[in-house]
């Protein structure tokens, strides 16, 4: 790929020159033709829109690696229309083999667009600038003037003042020719070679490094190992063994929220803090975690990803044994207020099982209809409004059960012991009826999400995409320029004639290269010449 | 933690840019006069579309600026003018909106997408002011300002939201480098499209406005100064992605569409060095491209979602 216009710069795979499909040829004259369509210009060009087109479902559908929740609901709502989206990868568009085929497709034009174009880069690196053509008078901008030192003198001058002007210069007999700008090239082949490096760093993160998600609840803590992730999604080349070993525990979460007015509600900040420890041998430290400041431990980032609410209660069974206490973590229903749901499963109460199914407010407020709800996301006047149910969790069916929530199925078979009680306050307990125990709301917890990610190529990545910016402003904003001047001595003799030719060889710099080239002029010596603009 | 909002200087913005939208209003009543009834510009200019060719270097030729009157200026060159004075108020009440919403909120000024598109409109009436001062381009005014004008007037009547804090993620340094990268970036990405648009409705015949080459060269040199500006933004976005989420792309919605525009203006630039692409097929990749730019800047908040919460709109 090349942003300046040069003929003679051109590989010969370029898509200018015409390109005839081999008739009946043998498979190297095929692989041939087919090496050079790859890497012409053209179609790198129409690679590259591709890229672009197809990416664009990957906005419009919901992908399964970033919200799986949208896709198994198109999948439960409309099965047959998203098996055919799912044939297509179109829930995992940046994992398709369509895809791929695409990028790849790309970067090899590119690495055969490169390779030639650096093997001419760096040839034209030693070359001298090219002799003065004959008649200077037909390039777009030339002028001359007279000069009355002797040929030599002159020549001698000019040279030294291009050279001063950083020009590139060669001399021959009555001609000198210069050349600058070859900055233009180095730019654009840094950024095409940048570009492949990024590649290669996206490539290695994904196949050295590892994510993973984890939920904590106040109090209680995490240490970095693959069996404490309630998602873990390791790279190819990432081994059990490899991740850093550091731990931490949550001892409290603060949220603040705006409190009056329009906003009230709206978060303000998150604050969790963390005891941290860098290794099992190293020594505890405090860190705040806070949204766009992750922990960084040797590389492994831990981010602060989500919140919600864990209250805390205590299960007494029929037979006076505690067979539950602790916090139970719930799904928030609406971040605006955290009006929430929360499960617990009991299968160790005797003599029947429980189940509890909680609604959380923690700001609650009676309506006028008389229903209950939350009216601020913090936990002002937190309640727990308890539905209990006794009989077979069937937790041995060897099925396996969300933690976070009940099958509605199972819960039809058992019976229900209270639907309808009155909320309790921290603090307050419900009878179960039928000598099925005691329920008691203990307290407030929160807990957190986490994502922790482990990216080795992320600075290369970030320095691949440095080189690339700088490289492209280089390419955008220098122009190459060629300036020839010819010497002879005037038809009359005693004075010399001094012909300068301007070229510049990038698009749209015409109008500047006018004014330097009226400038050089200048100059050289001109006192009243005026520079002829031919275009 | 910025909570406190003032109101006093909340509510002068919200003054401010109804003067705006005003002052770019009559602005470009004058701009429209002097392109209605004033001297046929390039008419009198017209030659100079000619290519001068050598050693495989195409040129293409200046064309000359408009020769000076040779009669007093009349009225419509007057009312172009005073549409420029209206354009340089208009600008100072666009800043002046912008930092006391700032200064309100104890933020950066562009936490949604009202205050992000009155931020854009500034952009870009600020790029064409800019290069009206270097290069022959009044006859752009009538354009810009319909632009600007359609935007401010769209953010004032369905996107405005009160003065207030924003949530957390977006309560970061990174917003001034990366949001402010992106929004100069669009303005100068709007001046182009405006020049390709009328490129697209200007046929080749002379007329009021400035020969088609002359459009040509406008809307290359804006997407040339605004695509690495573009490409910095988008840079700053994974590096700030890394930081708030946890990676540093993840084909987020808005990923997705910074990234296909970018491809867009690039396709553009390399399409305009290599033959075969100039003139009306270079400019349609442009157009094209910088309607990518529109849709992510508006489409991807309203239709698609994602992680950049910033779509603040208000309901209804
Ligand atoms: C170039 C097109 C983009 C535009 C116009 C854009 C614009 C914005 C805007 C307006 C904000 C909100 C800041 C505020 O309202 O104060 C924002 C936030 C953000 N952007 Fe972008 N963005 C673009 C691309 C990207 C990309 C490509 C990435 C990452 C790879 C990214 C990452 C972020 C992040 C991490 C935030 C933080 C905000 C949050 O958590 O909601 N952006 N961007």
């Amino acid at each position: 790929m090349k942003a300046t216009d040069d003929t003679k710069a051109r590989p010969a795979a370029d898509a200018d020159t015409p390109r005839r499909r081999p008739a009946g040829l043998g498979v190297q004259a095929w692989l041939r033709w087919f090496w050079r369509t790859l890497t012409s210009m053209r179609t790198a060009l129409i690679l590259l829109l591709l890229f672009a087109l197809g990416s664009v479902p990957g906005s419009i559908f919901p992908q399964r690696g970033v919200e799986p929740g949208k896709v198994a609901e198109i999948f439960k709502n409309d099965p047959s229309y998203a098996a055919w989206l799912d044939r297509f990868w179109l829930f995992d568009v940046f994992q398709a083999p369509w895809f791929a085929a695409i990028y790849l497709l790309l970067f090899l034009s590119l690495i055969g667009c490169v390779i030639p174009r650096t093997g001419v880069y760096l040839r034209e690196l030693r070359r001298k600038p090219p002799a003065a053509p004959r008649n200077l008078a037909r390039l777009p901008l030339n002028a001359s003037f007279e000069d009355d030192t002797p040929v030599e003198a002159v020549s001698a001058k000019v040279a030294a003042k291009l050279r001063a002007r950083r020009f590139r210069v060669a001399t021959g007999p009555g001609w000198v020719a210069a050349e600058k700008g070859y900055l233009k090239e180095t730019g654009n082949l840094l950024f095409h070679v940048s570009l492949l490096a990024l590649l290669v760093a996206v490539g290695a993160g994904a196949l050295l490094g590892y994510r993973g998600n984890v939920l904590v609840v106040e109090g209680n803590g995490f240490a970095n190992t693959v069996a404490a992730y309630d998602r873990y999604i390791p790279g190819f080349q990432v081994s059990a063994e490899s991740l850093e070993p550091f731990s931490f525990q949550l001892e409290d979460l603060q949220v603040s929220y705006v409190a009056t007015g329009g906003k009230r509600g709206q978060v303000l900040d998150f604050l969790a803090k963390l005891k941290v420890h860098d290794s099992p041998e190293a020594p505890a430290r405090d860190y705040p975690l806070r949204v766009n400041e992750p922990l960084e431990v040797n590389g492994t980032q831990t981010y602060l990803i989500g919140n919600g609410y864990a209250p805390t209660f205590t299960v007494v069974d029929g037979n006076g044994d505690v067979a539950f206490e602790g916090p139970v973590t719930c799904l928030p229903e609406t971040v605006s207020t955290f009006a929430s749901e929360c499960t617990i499963k009991v299968p160790d109460a005797k003599p029947k099982q429980l189940g509890l199914s909680i609604r959380f407010l923690p700001t609650t407020m009676r309506r006028q209809d008389g229903v209950l709800v939350s009216t601020f996301p913090g936990a002002l006047l937190p309640t727990a409004q308890v539905r209990a149910f006794a009989g077979d969790l069937g937790l041995r069916s060897g099925i396996p059960q969300s933690v976070y929530l009940f099958d509605p199925e199972k819960l039809k078979k058992m019976e229900p012991l209270v639907m309808a009680a009155d909320p309790l306050e921290v603090g307050q307990s419900l009878e179960l009826p039928g000598g099925n125990g005691k329920v008691t709301f203990t307290g407030v917890k929160e807990w957190i999400t986490l994502q922790i990610a482990y990216d080795p190529a992320r600075l290369p990545a970030l320095l691949a995409a440095g080189g690339a910016v700088i490289g492209l402003v280089f390419a955008l904003t220098i122009r190459r320029r060629r300036v020839w001047v010819r010497v002879a001595e005037a038809a009359g003799g005693g004075s010399t004639v001094v012909e300068v030719g301007g070229l510049t060889r990038t698009e749209g710099g015409d109008a500047g290269f006018a004014e330097e080239f009226a400038d050089i002029v200048k100059a050289l010596g001109a006192t009243s010449a005026g520079v002829n603009d031919a275009r | 933690m910025p909570v406190e909002v003032d109101t006093g200087l909340a509510t002068l913005s919200d003054q401010l840019v109804l003067a705006t939208v005003l002052l770019y209003v009559f602005a470009m009543v004058g701009y429209a006069l002097e392109l209605g009834f004033g001297r046929a510009a390039a008419s009198t200019a017209a030659p100079a579309r000619e290519l001068a060719s050598v050693g495989g270097g195409t040129a293409v030729a200046d064309a000359p600026p408009p020769g000076p009157a040779a009669a007093a200026p009349g009225w419509p060159d007057r009312a172009g003018t005073v549409a420029l004075w209206l354009s340089w108020l208009g600008w100072a009440a666009n800043l002046g909106c912008i930092l006391t919403r700032g200064l309100a909120v104890g933020r950066w000024p562009w936490g949604n997408m009202y205050e992000f598109v009155v931020a854009m409109a500034f952009a870009a009436m600020t790029a064409f002011l800019l290069m009206q001062l270097r290069y022959p381009v009044r006859f752009l005014g009538a354009f810009v300002s319909v632009a600007t004008t359609l935007g401010m007037g769209f953010a004032v009547r369905y996107l405005h939201v009160q003065a207030g804090p924003v949530v957390p993620a977006l309560n970061s340094y990174w917003v001034g480098i990366h949001v402010s990268a992106a929004i100069i970036a669009s303005g100068l990405f709007i001046l182009g499209g405006v020049s390709g648009i009328l490129y697209l409705f200007r046929g080749e015949r002379p007329g009021r406005l400035p020969s088609r080459v002359e459009l040509e060269r406008i809307a290359h040199r804006a997407t040339v100064i605004g695509f690495p500006i573009w490409t910095f933004a988008v840079i700053a976005g994974a590096m700030w992605a890394d930081k708030a989420w946890g990676r540093y792309w993840g084909w987020d919605p808005k990923e997705v569409w910074a990234f296909i525009t970018w491809i867009a203006y690039a396709a553009y630039l390399h399409a305009r060095a290599t033959a075969g692409w100039r003139g009306r097929a270079a400019v349609i990749v442009q157009i094209v491209a910088f309607g990518c730019l529109l849709f992510n800047l508006i489409g991807v908040n309203m239709f698609l979602g994602g992680l950049h919460s910033y779509a603040d709109v208000p309901p209804g």
